[in-house]
């Protein structure tokens, strides 16, 4: 059951960042914000939806750049050729989420600004899940919870499906505000909140994101590898995108990029420093995935996710580099 | 009149034939009425509210805000100050209101002091406080015998509460009538059986309750009882004088209105070298909520002359349990099929070979199971691709088999059933049963239908209504024999009644007389013939109804089955995934009314006990209490792609069409966990103690820190 909303339907841009101000939450696929507000988590006074705005949707390039707008769902992301050619690590990420329902609705920026799926947070217990000043995960059930970047007080991982690509491919998020138009790089949009009134994203209240702007790879290889128990749908125990920018069979560059391990993307550039030089074999992409996990910091009953992490990263390079795995 | 019997199986039509449900069309295009789908003129809406602890004495429940609020029709407070909550979500008080919102609303306005008490959670720990040692059962010598034993073989097994996770939650809409008589429309197992628990509580006579059951999304046990918010509902109608529908929401459905208890083991088991099972060790415990738990059937099937066997109860704070698709039989099955298959690892053996050396004290079906094992290993591909407990080679993917067996009773319950003729050639049956989603409407049609020599669509069979002749409740696997044999003595009765009509225009004697191919004709010269409808006009003007029951003369209902089935799994030695590649299952149910979904039955029993096995478990935080997977995406359950193949053969010809009908509603969900847990175990060359085998618990088991680390 809902509480009662005021929802407001702008055609443009200007009129919706108006109605954002003050206690407005963007509504687009809704796949996320309405089980939230059913079950009462977020209780916004107004809805603003976005779908009656023009130029949100869609992808276009502009020069060396792919402008993916915000409200492009899923579905047409992975069904775009140029995306699906070029960047094979968000097709691959977008085809983990095994329902055609959040594929067909969910959007792009949806799935950055979800918010976590926590089982403490989901069931009412707050974002940080504290009770009399007590962290309720390090001592609870903690199998789904963070590896990395686990001191406290945040425990959740971040959900986005998109995210550890977007990191790995050098991506930005274009965001609106009452100020003007900004463009951050996706690594700077989240952050681990240090309080309960803290987001994980670096939207402040009546900024939306309007774009995601990913460089033309050129020849550089990418690819997401998410280690999931299930083909239906169920989120990644692990995952991992990668880049790789080869010199012949030697790499000259990489990115690797956790995801579901942390409060945020997380990434690994302990990884990085162990492929480059080196051709990609079985051997160097272990090797990297070992390395992506030093220093882990596993809870009471997750250490099982440290093995699993360094799985999706040796994966995720073999993928890229074609050794389908 | 002849002694009722089943028609020779080579002479059907329609009986034991593969034939689609009937009211299949209804549902894949959304028509069929469910409970959720009643709505009467003026109706309101009930919304609870519901306890946050997990242990609490309720000091006071204040509701005059809420009774105040617009919309708000009636408050029905069922927990006062005193009161005992033993478990989260518990409820405290229902309001009805114009509109759902209004309704949660006023919810939201009762205020509820509490004073919060100490909780337990945690099912696995037996030496917990409260927890009650049952008296050691004992048979022969044990100990003697495992002194003497070649080998003993020790293991630990495990399996959580699982929710029933019906799909259409619980619930119903309740009206009360002008004559001051109350109708339900509930989903329900048990329709003849509801009135008179609707009729204690709420102080009148059962006569004067009406319930209906059309359709429903699901029981597997737990749909027994109208249970507390169903007498809620009638009593809000009550006050309010209106129609008042109160289904549960998915987090109350899965935290309160289904489980299935836990259960865990120590197993020792005492071999011979040549593969014989001497002795039987076992302690097991677990928990039903805050009643506790009864022991599973441990040893499972196998009558081992030297064992013994002690369970410990360990209640929780968490909601009780109830009847689970085979109460029981799924943990006793686990943990005696675990324990033999590990036991025939220690001695090198396959255990196919080791189950069918034991099979002698399996009882009355050893020898059904021996041909099941045959037909099966056949099915399975068993010979060629059994290999050693994990030798599986040093590829990352490792595969492996495993089986099981299981057993259940399934005689058909009590029922009774009305067949009329109506003068026009219409037929019709009335029974009080209900169709959980089974076939039972469509069974009951191919009796009669069979019965009589017409087309399953001249039969019009009404279900689901109190009004009907009594049928039992649909549990145990019990519905299938029970309507089935009530329906063909009616059916046959009624026949005879016609035969009594039709018998002077065709100048022979009644007994001369068969109903087939749609006309009833003189069975030695069938050119002598009427059809079905201008022999229904002999009846005159007045339909002929008769009543058949279960029991009732003639053997058409039996009791005793006997199953095996084999998996085999695909287990990646990375990341602990682990995929069930294909399942065989091979069942005895007597004789078959309706092939089609009788093999259904197995299907559905196998996918939710790759569901069990697999990914299902109610998790609990230790420090609230609360259950933190109430929802459907962490309750997990397998999708379609996580199925693997899944090949199905009921038994039938000599030995199984004999029998009378049986159920098989129980039988196919018992062995899954078991043959799964086998399959791993054969892969990974180690046993994964606890289900559902997820990637920790593999994980764990392979670095050998099972039973140290946490997954539990």
């Amino acid at each position: 059951m809902m509480p009662s909303f005021e929802y407001a339907r702008p055609s443009t841009l200007e009129e919706a960042l108006g109605l954002l101000g003050g206690g407005g939450e963007p509504l687009a696929g809704g796949t996320d914000l309405l089980a939230l507000m059913k079950s009462r988590i977020v209780e916004p006074k107004r809805v603003v939806s976005l779908v009656g705005i023009e130029g949100l949707r869609g992808i276009r390039r502009d020069g060396e750049v792919f402008r993916i707008g915000a409200a492009t769902t899923l579905e047409e992301l992975a069904a775009d050729t140029g995306v699906s050619t070029r960047f094979p690590a968000l097709r691959q990420a977008v085809n983990g989420i095994r329902s055609p329902q959040i594929r067909a609705m969910g959007t792009v920026a949806g799935d950055l600004c979800q918010r976590p799926r926590c089982w403490y947070y989901r069931n009412g217990f707050g974002l940080l899940a504290m009770e009399k000043g007590k962290a309720l995960v390090p001592k609870g059930d903690n199998r789904y919870h963070a590896i990395l970047g686990n001191e406290g007080p945040a425990y959740f991982v971040n959900p986005s499906s998109l995210a550890p690509a977007l990191l790995a491919l050098g991506a930005e998020v274009e965001i609106r505000g009452a100020k003007g138009t900004r463009a951050a790089p996706a690594a700077d949009f989240f952050r681990t909140p240090a309080t309960e009134n803290e987001r994980e994203i670096a939207l402040v209240p009546g900024e939306i994101v309007t774009a995601i702007l990913v460089p033309d790879p050129g020849d550089v290889r990418n690819a997401t590898y998410e280690v999931r128990a299930h083909d239906s749908l169920d989120w990644p125990l692990t995952a991992a995108s990668v880049s790789l920018e080869m010199h012949g069979n030697i790499l000259r560059r990489a990115r690797v990029v956790l995801g579901h391990v942390a409060p945020v993307p997380w990434p690994a550039p302990a990884a990085e420093r162990v492929l480059l030089g080196k051709g990609v074999t079985v051997e160097t992409a272990r090797a990297a995935g070992a390395a992506a996990v030093e220093g882990a910091t596993p809870l009471s009953r997750n250490a099982y996710k440290v093995r699993l992490a360094a799985v999706a990263v040796e994966r995720a390079v073999l993928r890229a580099a074609g050794k389908e795995v | 009149m002849a002694t009722p019997t089943w028609p020779d199986p080579s002479s059907t039509s329609l009986l034991g034939k593969r034939i689609s449900r009937v009211d299949g069309p209804m549902k894949t295009r959304g028509h069929a009425p469910y409970s959720y789908d009643v709505a009467r003129a003026g109706m309101l809406y009930a919304r609870p509210v519901r306890c946050p602890h997990a242990h609490a004495k309720v000091v006071s429940v204040d509701v005059s805000t809420a009774e105040a609020m617009p919309g708000v029709a009636a408050v029905e407070v069922v927990k006062r100050a005193g009161d005992e909550i033993q478990w989260a979500l518990d409820e405290i008080a229902w309001v009805a209101a114009s509109t759902e919102g209004a309704a949660e609303d006023a919810a939201r306005a009762v205020r509820v002091r509490y004073e919060v008490l100490s909780h337990n959670v945690r099912d696995d720990d037996p030496s917990a406080p409260g927890a009650k040692e049952s008296s050691e059962e004992k048979t022969g010598d044990p100990d003697g015998a495992a002194a003497s034993a070649a080998m003993r073989v020790t293991g630990s097994y495990g399996l959580p509460s699982v929710a029933h996770c019906c799909l259409e939650p619980h619930g119903q809409v309740c009206e009360w009538q002008p004559d001051g008589s109350l109708r339900v429309w509930a989903s329900t197992q048990n329709v003849s059986g509801l009135p008179g628990q609707f009729a204690e509580p709420l102080e009148i006579p059962a006569s004067e309750v009406r319930v209906t059951c059309e359709v429903m999304g699901g029981g597997f046990g737990s749909k027994f009882s109208p249970d507390p918010w169903g007498i809620a509902c009638a009593r809000l109608a009550k006050k309010t004088g209106k129609a008042v529908r109160l289904m549960l929401d998915r987090d109350a459905e899965m935290a309160v209105a289904g489980d299935r208890p836990s259960a865990f083991a120590e197993v020792e088991v005492g071999v011979s070298r040549d593969g014989k099972v001497v002795s039987w060790i076992s302690s097991t415990w677990g928990s039903g909520g805050i009643g506790g738990s009864g022991s599973p059937p441990v040893p499972y099937v196998f009558e081992f002359p030297q064992k013994r066997h002690r369970h410990t109860s360990v209640p929780t704070n968490t909601a009780p349990s109830r009847a689970w698709r085979a109460p029981g039989h799924p943990q006793g099955c686990l943990i005696t099929m675990a324990a033999l298959e590990d036991a025939a690892a220690a001695l090198g053996m396959d255990p196919l070979e080791f189950f069918l050396k034991n099979l002698e004290v399996t009882g009355p079906r050893k020898d059904v199971y021996r041909e099941e094992f045959r037909i099966a290993a056949d099915l399975m591909g068993w010979k060629s691709k059994w290999h050693r407990r994990g030798q599986s080679g040093a590829d990352r993917v490792k595969r492996g088999l495993g089986l099981s067996l299981h057993t259940w009773g399934g005689r058909g319950h009590r029922s009774a059933c009305d067949v009329t003729i109506q003068p026009d050639g219409a037929v019709e049956v009335r029974v009080g049963s209900q169709d959980l989603g089974t076939g039972t409407r469509t069974v009951i049609g191919i009796v009669v239908a069979e019965t009589f020599g017409l087309p399953l669509d001249a039969v019009a069979v009404r279900i689901g209504d109190s009004s009907y002749p009594p049928s039992g409740a649909s549990g145990g696997s019990t519905t299938v024999g029970g309507v089935s044999a009530s329906s063909r003595r009616a059916a046959l009765k009624a026949l005879q009644g016609l035969f009594g009509k039709v018998a002077p225009t065709l100048q022979v004697k009644a007994e001369d007389l068969e109903a087939m191919e749609g006309k009833v004709r003189v069975k030695s010269d069938p050119v002598r013939a009427l059809t079905w409808e201008q022999a229904a006009r002999r009846l005159g003007g007045s339909p002929l109804t008769a009543r058949g029951d279960n029991p009732g003369p003639g053997d058409l209902t039996d009791s005793g089955v006997g199953g095996v089935q084999m998996a085999e799994v695909a287990v990646d030695g990375d990341t602990g995934i682990v995929r069930v590649e294909k399942m065989v299952a091979v069942q005895d149910c007597g004789r078959i009314v309706d092939l089609k979904t009788a093999e259904s039955q197995v299907y559905g029993g196998m996918i939710m006990g790759i569901a069990y096995a697999l990914t299902e478990e109610k998790i609990y935080d230790p420090a609230s209490g609360r259950m933190l997977n109430p929802d459907m995406e962490f309750y997990k359950i397998p999708g379609i792609g996580d199925v693997g193949e899944l090949v199905v053969h009921m038994m039938t010809g000599k030995g199984y069409d004999e029998r009378g009908v049986i159920g098989l509603g129980e039988p196919p969900v018992i062995s899954p966990g078991a043959a799964i847990s086998n399959a791993v175990a054969n892969a990974l060359g180690i046993r994964v103690p606890r289900l559902p085998l997820t990637p920790d618990r593999v994980l764990a088991a392979m670095e050998g820190v099972a039973g140290k680390e946490v997954p539990a």
